[in-house]
This record gives C-alpha cells, sequence and structure tokens, in this order.
C-alpha cells in the first residue's frame, strides 16, 4: 500500500490559551462523582522551573477498563464518560484533572492514564504514561524495558487525603528527574 | 515573558546557526532523509533549550487505550465554529481565505469524523492574547480560533482571514513567517498532532527556527499550503488547500 509522508509537528507556542482550553476541560467527571478522583502535577523544566506555558491532556479508559467511545468532551453535560481532559498549567507550571481512576480488563493490569505534553518551546507533542501506583507494574513491559532509575517518572504517587484518592504525576520536561518519554511503534496487529 | 537566553543574538546569528545544522544534517543524512519530525533540541529556537528531553524516546507498543482516540461529534462542535469571520458585529479586517484539505493516515485511508482546532493572529499579526505585546491592532471583530469536524472523506474546511507575520523574542528583529496553528486528532491517542501551517512563498521561511526546525527539506514543505484557485470563490475569498497526513497507527473503527 503506498505510504503517505506524515505532517511534521511544530511547538504548540504561547497563545494556544485562545483556542484549546475550555470550560470544564479539567472535569472528565464531576467533582460530585461518587468515584471521583484527583491527578495534578507540576511541568518542569530542565532548571526546575515550573513551565506556565504548557498543556496536558488525559486519555484513559473507565473505571471498569472500558475505552470510551462517547463525544461530547468540550461541552460536558455529565452524560457519559468521555475520557478525555486538557488542562493549561498555571503560572507555577501546575496542572490538575478531576477523573476516575483508569481500570483495565486484564489481569494481571498496570493500568494508567495516557498523556501528552505539550508547551512553548517544545517543538513536537510529547506522550507518557502516569501508571497507578498500587498496579502490578512489574507485570507491564514498558516498565520492564525502562532503566530501574528511571522508573519512577513513570509512576504517580499516592498523595494522603481523607477521603478522595489523589495521584500526583510530576513531569520532567529535562533534568535529574527527567520523564520516559515515548515513541509508538507501528500498530501492525 | 522573560528574555530567553541569547535574546541579543542577531538574524545573522541565528542564521548561521540554522545554515550549520542544515549543513551537517545534509552531509551526514543526504538530501532525502528520515528526520521527518522537528528536532526537539534545536539550538536556534531558543526556548527549546530547557524544554527538550535529552534521553531518547523510549519505544513502545501502544497499549489498546493508546490504539483508540478520544471521540468528538455534533455535540462538542457547531458547525458555525469553523468561520472564523463570523460572530462579531462587523467583518474582520483582512485578506478573506478559504483554507480547505483533508486528514488521512499515512495509507492515505481518511480520517473521519475526527477533531480540527485552529488558532492563528489577525491580519495586522497580533493575537487576542495577553502576553502578545506587539504594538499592532487587535480587530474587535475578529477572534482568531475556530474548530470542525472532519467529513466522512476526512475533510475540512474554514473560513477566515489570512494572518499577518508577527515580531518575538527569539532574538533581535525576530519574525515569524504568517502561520496558522492546527490541532488534530487522529483514530489513535498515537496520532495526536499539534503543528503550524504555512502560505507559499512567505521570504521569512529562511529566517524562522520554529519552521527550520524540521531539518529535512521535503517534510518541512509539508507544513505549506498551496495556493488553489478552484477553492476561491469569486468575488469574496481567495482559497488555500492543505492536506494533513498522520503519522502511526494501521487500525481504523471499524477493523476493532
Amino acid at each position: 500500500m503506498t505510504e503517505l509522508a506524515c505532517t511534521p509537528g511544530q511547538t504548540v507556542g504561547p497563545f494556544f490559551g485562545l483556542a484549546l482550553p475550555y470550560p470544564r476541560g479539567t472535569g472528565v467527571v464531576d467533582d460530585a462523582h461518587p468515584e471521583a478522583v484527583r491527578l495534578h502535577g507540576t511541568v518542569y523544566d530542565g532548571a526546575g522551573q515550573g513551565v506556565p506555558d504548557a498543556l496536558v491532556e488525559l486519555w484513559q479508559p473507565d473505571g471498569a477498563g472500558r475505552i470510551p467511545r462517547v463525544s461530547g468532551s468540550l461541552r460536558r453535560d455529565g452524560a457519559g464518560f468521555t475520557g478525555f481532559g486538557r488542562a493549561a498549567t498555571d503560572a507555577d507550571g501546575c496542572y490538575g484533572f478531576t477523573t476516575v481512576t483508569p481500570g483495565s480488563a486484564r489481569t494481571p493490569a498496570a493500568p494508567f492514564f495516557a498523556i501528552t505534553v505539550f508547551a512553548r518551546g517544545l517543538l513536537n507533542r510529547l506522550f507518557t504514561r502516569a501508571y497507578l501506583p498500587d498496579g502490578d507494574l512489574d507485570t507491564d513491559p514498558l516498565l520492564a524495558s525502562v532503566d530501574a532509575g528511571r522508573r519512577a517518572t513513570l509512576v504517580c504517587v499516592a498523595e494522603s487525603a481523607s477521603g478522595r484518592p489523589i495521584y500526583r504525576f510530576d513531569i520532567h520536561l529535562q533534568g535529574p528527574n527527567e520523564t520516559v518519554f515515548l515513541a509508538y511503534r507501528d500498530d501492525r496487529r | 515573558m522573560k528574555a530567553a537566553p541569547g535574546s541579543f543574538a542577531s538574524q545573522g546569528d541565528i542564521a548561521a546557526e540554522i545554515a550549520a545544522i542544515a549543513a551537517e544534517y545534509q552531509r551526514t543524512r543526504g538530501p532525502v532523509g528520515q528526520d521527518v519530525q522537528p528536532r526537539l533540541d534545536y539550538p536556534p529556537y531558543r526556548s527549546s533549550a530547557l524544554r527538550h528531553p535529552k534521553h531518547p524516546l523510549v519505544s513502545v507498543d501502544p497499549e489498546e487505550v493508546e490504539r483508540c482516540a478520544p471521540c468528538f461529534g455534533h455535540r462538542d462542535v457547531d458547525p458555525l465554529d469553523a468561520d472564523l469571520t463570523a460572530g462579531h458585529p462587523g467583518e474582520p479586517i483582512g485578506e478573506r481565505i478559504i483554507l480547505a484539505g483533508r486528514v488521512l493516515d499515512e495509507s492515505g485511508r481518511p480520517v473521519a469524523g475526527q477533531l480540527i482546532e485552529i488558532w492563528q493572529a489577525n491580519a495586522g499579526g497580533r493575537y487576542r492574547h495577553h502576553l502578545d505585546q506587539h504594538p499592532a491592532p487587535l480587530d474587535p471583530n475578529f477572534r482568531g480560533a475556530g474548530r470542525c469536524l472532519t467529513g466522512p472523506d476526512g475533510t475540512y474546511r474554514f473560513l477566515t482571514i489570512k494572518p499577518g507575520p508577527y515580531p518575538w523574542r527569539n532574538h533581535r528583529n525576530a519574525w515569524r513567517p504568517a502561520h496558522i496553528h492546527f490541532s488534530v486528532f487522529g483514530t489513535a491517542f498515537t496520532q495526536r498532532l499539534v503543528t503550524q501551517m504555512y502560505f507559499p512563498g512567505d521570504p521569512l521561511f529562511d529566517l524562522d527556527p520554529i519552521f527550520q526546525s524540521v531539518v529535512d527539506r521535503a517534510a518541512r514543505e509539508r507544513l505549506i499550503a498551496r495556493y488553489e484557485h478552484d477553492l476561491t470563490e469569486p468575488e469574496y475569498a481567495t482559497g488555500y488547500r492543505w492536506d494533513i497526513v498522520l503519522s502511526g497507527a494501521r487500525r481504523t473503527w471499524t477493523e476493532l
């Protein structure tokens, strides 16, 4: 089959705020949802400074591991779980989502939040995974292939709180704790 | 915005850095190469210095969730969102253009029913954004953001005005070529693309480190739309065509 040459990426630039963030973009579920959890963190540059003009996108299965097929992320009306969220970082580089814990249809399983990062100064988007800390991490092919010293950059930190689970996932674009970013192999199955 | 290191480089300094990287690429990879994406570490773009990973990307087989993409539909997008000249009391200033094309995967299959978002400066080169300090006028009749869903054959169409070039602070007297930002989803999470579309014949191409960060010439030229007279509307708007090809993913929804 003829292979077309792909269109290169370019930086999201400094002015995406006029188009990409949208109302309730960070609220994949409502705060009142009985299974609501918090996923938050900071995007850091190579000097350890928060990146105030980054954009983080979230994509995930629902709590049972089902892949959402529901539209309506841009105009949420509470009907159905779309699995998609978008958060611009604040002046300190912080982002946050209200969502549910991703499930997995498999056992053993290491569920994760799929994350895309964009920023001014970052010439193409970066993909990563934010694994749940209580998953079967030893069984995961990616985690097994990653240098032990870098594995923790792919795993959320569970923060203690009364009631609602909170996961922290900091993203280091560069530096001693640089996050593991991914290149997907072609899916030819 | 904090001045980046190297703010005081001249355009000549930046052009020399760009030329040196291009020459090194030609020498080591030949005229047609595989470097189809921008270099994340591209020193002429000063802001990339602290914002690119130094470790290589880790190759991974996509999991099920990554082989799928978020769904968008008519709940998300109003057909009027594709007309950036509408929604205000008057017409925006500038050259009215129709911008159309198709979103395809690498096998040439259309990406149907997916979300495209665009944003851009006005005709004077000014963004409606609090961080844009360029002393060009804002246009009360132009916001500069639009959305649409691709059709069953992957087509999209926007009506807007041609953006102007604008100054930025990468180096002294730096100007970006006129461009429109595009955000595109595919049928898989792995295909996510944010990029910039340029206009043919822009004299600023050779001077711009963001455009030149795609070091392969053929790949870089895929960011340039082409003028297409058949897209124009008589007495109303000129037309540009730009097709988008998303990398990765070999399956479509129907094959799941």
